[in-house]
């Protein structure tokens, strides 16, 4: 397992491949479809953010936060399903410039094009493993956008060896689900015949 | 029968126990499917599981944080007078605030989101009635990203069993790694539309390795297993060995002009809970 920080090293970031297992430390903002949105039309409209997306980790997560002594905590963090974000994130990335998204369940070939285009890598996080991923968050740094609710607004997480987190979409176009999808593909036949039909 | 304060109580514990455990044949099962993956990221994958489980047991915290919509499966004893409605549903507001839940339920016109987990028909509850002296109550808190890959087939009954695999085959599939698997697939036959679809909800509260009492459902839970475990999807469709923890098929007597077939997928954190609420006053966690 290789423990990257944030942001991660050009170099490094480069010579991941699908299928290497890592853990992230340093900043990670959350981000849903309505913070994606949210961002697009603020550059869109020429105004700056209130965070810095420049090499950034970018968590599709909407969180379990609780505030008790005027500080939030987070208590379950797993990640959300990506492909929601299938139609915003590639400009999202080319306008941002994060460097890793961090989800389940894999994205389409538009990201997977836009991650290769800007050198950004795909993150997935054990779908459901939502303590285990708060565990790797020693505090919430803050959130913006809190109108648009709880599991909506940017949350400002300090990661130390948040994961395990397996490389899915690397910076030269490999997928790990384009390839599981394959070999499912090829196998197809054979289970059909198995199941007489 | 229970004071009605403590049937509440009693509920938000159920609830609280619900998202918070796993039944230990689910846990069990995946400690299996671990032992039986070599390469290292289904490893990793399943090395989580087991690791969150465990984690969210010793903090009292819920394992997933989409902790559902509350479904609930409600077998009365024929003398039960209590007002279970309006107590489950202030069992769940209750609930949403001290365990808590994250709040999921909207309303799916305006999308608003009330903050209590409750609506029309939410909380949702199944009835069922038999003659024992005591009401068990089972809760199913159920995720959305494996609801969101159910289906229902209303497929011509020259299909016939071949056009049930094949239904199956093609939801698992078509899933791939969405539904968060390992799945369990729950497997509705018959009926009608609506009954095939319950039916599937329901065969996902049978426990894993307890076998279907009918001989033909249970050869093809089998014989589907194996199959859709040959497709390398794998725990979080990352690839692997295991893409099902099992299949429960339940089925009802159709029209004969009909032949429904319905698929839920339940995610491998496969919730439930149960307490029996007996006629003279004890309440049983099962």
């Amino acid at each position: 397992m290789r423990e990257l920080s944030i942001p991660i090293d050009k170099k490094v970031l480069y010579g991941l491949r699908a299928g290497d297992i890592v853990t992230l430390t340093g900043t990670i903002y959350t981000a849903r479809d309505e913070a994606h949105l949210r961002v697009l039309e603020e550059l869109e409209a020429g105004n700056d953010l209130p965070f810095d997306t420049k090499g950034a980790a970018i968590f599709h997560c909407g969180p379990i936060m609780r505030k008790y002594d005027d500080t939030w905590h987070l208590l379950a963090a797993g990640p959300t399903t990506s492909a929601r974000m299938n139609s915003i994130e590639p400009d999202f990335i080319r306008a941002t410039g994060a460097s890793a998204i961090i989800g389940k369940g894999g994205m389409s070939q538009p990201t997977i094009d836009a991650m290769r285009d800007s050198g950004c890598i795909y993150l997935a996080m054990t779908g459901g493993a939502a303590v285990l991923a708060a565990k790797g968050v020693h505090a919430v740094r803050g959130v913006h956008w809190l109108d648009l609710g709880m599991p909506e607004a940017v949350w400002v997480l300090d990661a130390v060896h948040f994961g395990p987190l397996t490389v899915a979409i690397d910076t030269h176009g490999g997928s790990l689900y384009a390839a599981v999808e394959e070999e499912t593909r090829r196998r197809l036949p054979s289970i059909r015949r198995s199941l007489g039909i | 029968m229970p004071t009605l304060q403590a049937l509440e109580d009693a509920l938000v514990d159920l609830i609280r126990t619900a998202v918070v455990e796993l039944p230990p044949d689910v846990v069990n099962r995946l400690q299996e499917a671990y032992d039986q993956e070599d390469d290292p990221v289904p490893r990793m994958q399943l090395h989580a599981i087991l690791d969150n489980i465990a984690l969210a047991k010793e903090t009292n915290t819920p394992l997933c944080q989409d902790t559902g919509v509350p479904l609930f499966y409600v077998t009365r004893s024929q003398s039960l007078s209590l007002p279970l409605e309006s107590t489950l549903k202030n069992a769940i507001e209750r609930a949403t605030e001290r365990v808590p839940l994250r709040p999921n339920a909207v309303d799916p016109l305006s999308r608003h989101n009330p903050g209590t987990n409750t609506g029309p028909h939410m909380p949702h509850i199944t009835y069922a009635v038999h003659d024992k002296p005591y009401t068990e109550i089972t809760m199913m808190p159920k995720g959305a990203g494996s609801e969101n890959m159910s289906v229902l087939r209303m497929l011509t009954p020259s299909q016939g069993v071949a056009g049930i695999k094949e239904a199956v085959l093609d939801a698992v599939v078509s899933a791939g790694g969405k539904p968060c698997p390992p799945t369990i697939v729950g497997v509705g036959i018959g009926g009608s539309a609506d009954i095939a679809t319950s039916l599937a909800k329901h065969a996902l509260l049978r426990p894993l390795g307890t076998d279907n009492p009918d001989e033909r459902l249970a050869a093809l839970e089998g014989e589907l297993t194996e199959a859709l475990n040959e497709t390398g999807i794998g725990p979080m469709g990352l690839g692997g060995k295991t893409t099902v923890l099992g299949v429960h098929a339940e089925m009802a007597a159709c029209h004969t002009a009909s032949h429904p077939v319905a698929i839920n997928l339940q995610c491998w954190a496969a919730r439930r809970a149960t307490i029996c609420l007996y006629d003279d006053g004890r309440i049983e966690y099962v």
